[in-house]
């Protein structure tokens, strides 16, 4: 197994997440597309941490997954308070934030 | 008490605080009290310093008395410190003395006025600004009293400021008043510069010494005498002082007539050192003075309102007052004012009883035989009128004929001359008054006949005192022919004047001066029968001869067209550059134009931009994915 064929497969999985978080509605699958982007950088910090034999790549992991968790917990909690007031899961919907 | 002159204008300060903070709730026989006490208390220190600074040897007259450092800047003091010297000391007589009686006469004029109150505590924010004035120790603190006293005169000529007119006389006076202040500022700047001080005794100090270029004192005169020509009303800035007749008429003898329309003779004096050496500049002064005299004399003969006449009168007199000066007799010049302040002031409280009786009428036209209805009335002003024509022994007669006389002797003749037709214009202008309001058929209607009454005590018991004074008071300076001893006036204001250069005149004989008095006594009687037998004899004879001589007579009752000539001149371009250019053009032009342009501008191209925060989520993050991407090519293409 290469090094490439890691990074490959993390680039199709972060391609993934992006054109789907660009063109899904559902805050809910845009939230899913975020992790899947997330994930995939982890998937290339692991594979250099490993080839190169350096730590430093898991610990950026560690991070990122507490960050991830964080963010997830905050965002849900948005989502809820948007679907009590605006009944509503389209993220196109709340679109006041603007000039 | 020379040793606390502050306490001298202190009272009148705090009568005026009383009553302006308080005194809307004061039932008014308090607020006359502390008005009317305040001024009677300075009257009593100002007398009881005077009668100090008698006791002190002659060269030894000249108290100065520090209250604080005001300013100390650098190597610049300014402290503020009180002069007593025996030119003060007169001033100070004067405007305690007449202001103290115009208070009393006011307590009665401006009985019921809605504005007791505040007409008070002007008076007396007058008071202790004009005592300033005249006891400043220095350029400085004269320069705060000068700009006070022109404050309150805005205040006190605005006073029914529910009238336009009043208020337009206000603005006129107080704007008038800021040309000549300019002239008087760097009259002090070029002072300061000159000699790095702005004391009086350092700098007539160093004057004395001869080493300071004629040039100089001569800017320096001519500008503080146009700041003079501002608060003197003389030609060119006169044109304030018939239009501040708007005010209350105690206001016009004691503000326009008896004190602070003197301070430009006052400063004048008080700088002699500084005019005596420049010649030049006491030719602008002499010159202006006879100009003013004649000018305002001939307008007075043909105006029809009682108070303008006697405005016109104030004008003129001062108009003799700078003739003094300019002839380098600077005592002759405080003689008249001090004479001119009893008879003028009495003669404007004359016509405020006046116009009380007639119920607010000030057209001499609508007036004629008043004398049976207002007989103390009709007696003082009578003697004012004699002393202001310079009929002996009345005090008009001694100043007016020392003014004269010393303009001759000191090589004026054509002055002489003009100051001569003038005396007999005064006499003429004062008795058309006098026997229009006093002499003839009633004039007035039926309804104003009725209720005419002789006004209340307390407006004539200080018509009787100034009567008094007008009779006697020309008796402290009586000429050396009279073989009364030297003339005691010039005698006690000899130390201020220690400085003053004064100059040796080829001496005449007294024969010569007694024929001058006869001769200028001799004119004013003419003047005076001429009167009567127009006015008194022949009534319809003053209309023929203004028919007559009709385009001098329009002449000179639209006052020499001198406003509609600084209304084209001077009023009419202001008005023009102020709203065409200066607002139209650049405060709406230029300067909005430029804060809308830039603000229009920023918002065109946020209107351009704004199209991208649309507050789609997903939009932002194509953007962003963008961004990404460019940046990893630039990275992989630039950088790789």
């Amino acid at each position: 197994m290469d090094l490439l064929h890691y990074l490959i497969l993390s680039m199709l999985l972060f391609i993934v997440g992006a054109v789907g978080f660009i063109v899904k509605k559902n805050i809910i699958s845009m939230f899913l597309c975020v992790e899947l982007m997330l994930n995939a950088v982890n998937l290339s910090f692991i594979a250099f941490s490993s080839f190169l034999n350096q730590v430093d790549g898991q610990i950026i992991v560690f991070f990122v997954m507490v960050v991830a968790a964080v963010e997830a917990a905050v965002g849900l909690a948005i989502t809820i308070v948007l679907y009590r007031n605006r009944n509503t899961l389209n993220a196109d919907d709340a679109d006041t934030m603007k000039w | 008490m020379i040793d606390y002159l502050w306490l001298i204008p202190l009272f009148p300060l705090i009568g005026s605080a009383i009553n302006g903070l308080t005194g809307k709730k004061l039932p008014d026989p308090a607020v006359s009290v502390i008005a009317c006490g305040s001024a009677f208390i300075s009257f009593i220190l100002a007398s009881i310093s005077f009668y100090e600074l008698l006791q002190l040897p002659v060269d030894e007259r000249h108290v100065l008395n520090t209250c604080f450092t005001w300013i100390a800047s650098g190597d610049f003091i300014a402290k503020a410190e009180f002069l007593l010297d025996p030119l003060s000391a007169v001033m100070l007589l004067i405007v305690t003395g007449v202001g103290f009686v115009i208070h009393l006469y006011s307590i009665g004029y401006m009985h019921g006025d809605g504005g007791y109150y505040r007409f008070f505590a002007y008076m007396n924010l007058f008071l202790f600004s004009m005592l300033v004035l005249v006891m400043a120790g220095n350029f400085l603190l004269m320069f705060v009293g000068w700009e006070g006293v022109g404050l309150c005169s805005y205040l006190l000529i605005g006073f029914y400021f529910d009238r336009r007119s009043a208020g337009d006389a206000g603005k006129k006076a107080f704007i008038v008043n800021r040309v000549g202040d300019v002239g008087f500022i760097l009259g002090l700047f070029l002072i300061f510069l000159t000699f790095n001080s702005l004391n009086f005794g350092d700098v007539f100090g160093e004057v004395a010494t001869g080493t300071i270029e004629v040039g100089i004192l001569t800017a320096i005169g001519v500008l503080l005498f146009v700041g003079a020509t501002g608060k003197s009303a003389q030609i060119p800035l006169y044109v304030w002082l018939p239009d501040a007749m708007e005010g209350p008429t105690p206001v016009s003898a004691l503000i326009h007539a008896a004190t602070m329309v003197t301070a430009g003779v006052y400063m004048v004096v008080r700088c002699s050192p500084i005019f005596s050496r420049a010649p030049i500049a006491l030719d602008v002064v002499i010159i202006v003075g006879i100009l003013t005299a004649l000018m305002a004399a001939t307008i007075g003969l043909v105006q029809r309102d009682i108070k303008r006449i006697l405005a016109y009168s104030t004008v003129s007199q001062l108009g003799y007052m700078f003739v003094a000066l300019g002839a380098g007799a600077f005592s002759a010049g405080i003689f008249h004012l001090m004479t001119h302040a009893f008879f003028k002031a009495l003669l404007f409280l004359g016509a405020g009883s006046v116009i009380h009786a007639m119920g607010g009428e000030q057209d001499l036209m609508r007036m004629g035989g008043l004398r049976k209805h207002t007989p103390i009335t009709f007696a003082t002003m009578f003697i004012a009128a004699l002393a202001i024509s310079g009929i002996p022994p009345f005090a008009g007669f001694f100043s007016k004929d020392e003014i004269l006389w010393l303009a001759f002797a000191n090589g004026h003749p054509v002055v002489w001359g003009f100051g001569f037709l003038t005396a007999g214009l005064t006499a003429f202008y004062m008795f058309r008054l006098i026997f229009l309001t006093f002499f003839g058929k009633p004039r007035y209607s039926e309804g104003v006949g009725h209720h005419l009454h002789e006004s209340p005590s307390s407006m004539t018991v200080p018509l009787i005192i100034l009567a008094v004074l007008s009779v006697i008071g020309g008796f402290v300076g009586t000429p050396a022919w009279m073989h009364l001893g030297p003339n005691r006036f010039f005698e006690f204001l000899e130390p201020s004047l220690a400085h003053t250069h004064i100059e040796e005149h080829a001496h005449h004989p007294h024969s010569t001066e007694i024929l001058f008095a006869l001769l200028s006594v001799l004119v004013a009687v003419i003047a005076i029968y001429i009167a009567y037998r127009i006015y008194v004899r022949r009534p319809e004879k003053a209309d023929a001869l203004a028919t007559r001589l009709r385009l001098v007579h329009r002449l000179l009752f639209r006052k020499y067209y001198v406003d509609e000539l600084y209304d084209a001149t001077v009023i009419k371009p202001t008005v023009w550059t102020s709203t065409k250019v200066l607002w139209k053009g650049f405060d709406v032009g230029l300067i909005d134009g430029a804060v809308n342009g830039s603000g229009r501008t920023i918002q065109g191209f946020a209107s351009i931009l704004k199209g991208i925060q649309n507050g789609l989520i997903r939009n932002y993050a194509v953007w962003i994915l963008l961004g990404a991407a460019a940046l990893l090519c630039y990275l992989s293409i630039f950088r790789g």
